[in-house]
């Protein structure tokens, strides 16, 4: 069954430079206990675009197109319609558990806080409730520190908070914006196995915003690739791992350097992320493309399938891509 | 591969750096705590070598590298410098050695003036320590640095904030390479930079390094990066050196239980072997350097550590090439 379904979705800001698309014409759906993963560099427009769905956008932010959850509209709902489905049945991870939890509030107080909230339970209750699900994040002594405040936490604990926090309402959709960039790579591996647990136990969606494609690699079924606000490809985990078709995605799986080879130089993406206020003409990407041609300054690719369960946007012959890596 | 003696550059031999810490709220005359952030690291640099740091924060590897340049005073232990004491030395002698060594931070544009144009930060090691060099000359030496880290000469008098990180990182190596040093401390360098733009950084320091003889000491907690720009790597944790070796060695069998089960935990860009893989996932949290466990530091976390682990503390041991400092090594091995 398809959860999420989003159509040609746009957001726009207006600066005092002029506008500034920052995610233009997204298409993407996602079934229940499916993970997602955005990837990108920075800039790329990932978080905007969760962001805008989650009605967080900055108020320069225009959102555009459509987003159906189970079927219902949430772009432009009004906030109190709004609420009724950010934690219930939506709810986000933050990059930066530090910056994301009330330094004033005691850790108890600000998980009971959604409970009595959206479940109208009393505050002995959902105090039960959120020793249940420090407990279930695998947090020692949970009874313990629900009086302690977020600054008494590592990092990694503080992140455990913040999951428990958003699967109190047991969501149907989990969205994760860079949930272990933090972190180190053990405490990372921690977090990474305990959301794929509760992919498996709850069946989870998931959304998962990270320019690791590590992570990607363990954690998601299918990837969506963004440069400058576009999709440039999408499509299935294993598809875009082991058989790009964009450039991009191409040379940003040759740059990183891996555990499990040895490599002299490292093949690279020359060039620097375009400036948004001053994008080319044609595809963003043609600065930085070894297989750029006439036709990428004159006119942005459309994106288009590849397979039936595939899109890209590149005006370069996919099976030419294909044959050469 | 030539096997020839290289020259040794650095012998770092003992170091400790330790932190005295007051308590908030504790009485005047409470005795402060003793943080322990480098705890006795013993490392050597060769002419020309690169040397990986690894370990997760918190474990005194970017103290570690302070001490080595003396910004941070070693509480115990001795930094030689082609057989010079560099912990002994004072302020002035110590600016002296300032021109052979040189650090690239973490974070790009942090480390930069943002007040200064980038033309003047990269001159002003320059002017600092040589200045008997006339103008025009350090105006045609920045220039030619310039050109080889990859930025354009004209854009000499712009200020940092009109650069991308990438270019800033440049701009940082630039400065650090100026005067010609020996040896290049870098903490960090490429951890706050997206993939594609750390790949051109990475290629960029070897290939200066290739052509200026550098040594480098590259700071990291990205182990895959470490792997590909080293050429002897050393492992620590809670301020201890628990593993040392060449890259090949250290990467292909991995002794201690600490850097294998960070190696296990780094994800690798291959949905087949990374949704299969085995991650062996460490309990627990980083105990605190200020009261660190008994004996092995590595006990409390440790899947293979028993009652022996807490007594005796591990010294490094094993082959040239290839030293661990693990208790139950050969009962690991054996099993």
């Amino acid at each position: 069954m398809t959860l999420l379904n989003v159509k040609d979705l746009r957001v726009e800001f207006t600066t005092p430079e002029g506008a500034v698309t920052a995610v233009n014409n997204l298409n993407f759906s996602l079934n229940a206990g499916e993970t997602l993963g955005i990837v990108g560099e920075s800039g790329s427009g990932k978080t905007q675009t969760v962001f805008s769905m989650m009605g967080l956008l900055a108020k320069n932010g225009i959102v555009s197109g459509s987003a159906k959850f189970k079927g219902q509209e949430i772009l432009g709902l009004p906030e109190r319609e709004l609420n009724k489905i950010r934690a219930e049945k939506i709810a986000m991870i933050f990059q930066d558990p530090m910056t994301s939890l009330n330094p004033y509030m005691k850790v108890g107080n600000q998980l009971a806080e959604v409970l009595v909230k959206h479940k109208g339970m009393s505050k002995k209750e959902a105090l039960a409730e959120a020793v249940r699900m420090l407990d279930a994040v695998k947090i020692p002594e949970a009874q313990k520190r629900l009086n302690m405040y977020p600054h008494e936490f590592s990092g990694g604990m503080r992140q455990r908070v913040m999951i428990a926090m958003a699967l109190l309402c047991s969501p149907e959709l989990l969205i994760a914006d860079e949930p272990t960039t933090a972190l180190d790579v053990t405490v990372q591996a921690q977090i990474l196995a305990l959301l794929n647990e509760l992919k498996r136990d709850f069946n989870t969606a998931i959304i998962m915003i990270t320019h690791d494609l590590g992570v990607v690699a363990g954690a998601c079924d299918k990837v969506l690739v963004m440069y400058a606000g576009r999709t440039m490809e999408y499509g299935s985990a294993d598809d875009i791992f082991y058989r790009p078709t964009h450039p991009y995605s191409e040379g940003l799986l040759k740059a990183i350097p891996r555990l499990d080879s040895v490599g002299e130089e490292l093949p690279t993406i020359p060039g620097n992320p375009p400036n948004l206020l001053s994008l080319p003409t044609g595809c963003p990407f043609q600065e930085r493309c070894h297989r750029v041609q006439d036709r990428c300054r004159q006119e942005a690719p459309a994106l288009h399938n590849f397979d039936a369960e595939r899109l890209r946007a590149c005006h370069a012959d996919a099976n030419q891509i294909l044959e050469a890596s | 591969m030539t096997v020839a003696k290289k020259e040794l550059l650095l012998d770092v031999q003992d170091l400790k750096v330790h932190f005295q810490i007051k308590k908030e709220n504790a009485w005047p005359w409470t005795k402060p705590a003793n943080l322990k952030a480098v705890n006795g690291v013993d490392l050597q640099l060769y002419a020309g070598e690169t040397l990986g740091v690894v370990g997760e924060s918190g474990c005194g590897k970017s103290t570690l590298a302070r001490a080595i340049i003396g910004l941070i005073k070693a509480t115990d232990g001795n930094v030689l410098w082609l057989g010079q004491d560099l912990t002994e030395l004072d302020d002035k002698a110590l600016r002296a050695t300032r021109s052979d060594i040189q650090m690239i931070f973490q974070d790009p544009l942090a480390s930069l003036n943002p007040r200064m144009t980038i033309g003047d930060i990269i001159a002003e090691p320059l002017r600092t320590l040589r200045p008997d060099i006339p103008k025009q000359e350090v105006s045609d030496r920045v220039q030619a640095m310039m050109m080889k880290v990859g930025l354009l000469p004209n854009l000499v008098n712009r200020y940092p904030h009109e650069f991308s990180g990438g270019q800033c990182q440049r701009i940082g190596i630039a400065r650090a390479l100026i005067l010609e040093p020996k040896l290049i401390i870098c903490d960090e360098p490429v951890s706050a930079l997206d993939v594609s733009i750390q790949a051109q950084v990475v290629n960029l320091l070897k290939q200066l390094q290739r052509e200026m003889n550098l040594s480098l000491i590259f700071i990291a907690h990205d182990l895959s990066v470490v792997k590909h720009i080293s050429d002897r790597v050393v492992v620590m944790y809670l301020g201890n050196a628990v593993e040392v070796g060449t890259a090949d060695a250290l990467f292909a069998d991995p002794q201690h239980p600490y850097t294998q089960a960070l190696m296990s935990a780094v994800p690798i860009p291959d949905p087949n072997i990374e949704k299969g893989k085995d991650i062996q996932l460490l309990e627990g949290e980083l105990p605190s350097p200020i009261n660190p466990p008994s004996g092995c530091v590595f006990r409390t976390r440790c899947p293979h550590a028993d009652a022996g682990c807490a007594e005796q503390v591990p010294s490094l041991s094993g082959s040239a090439d290839h030293q661990s400092a693990c208790l139950r090594l050969d009962a690991l091995q054996a099993g």
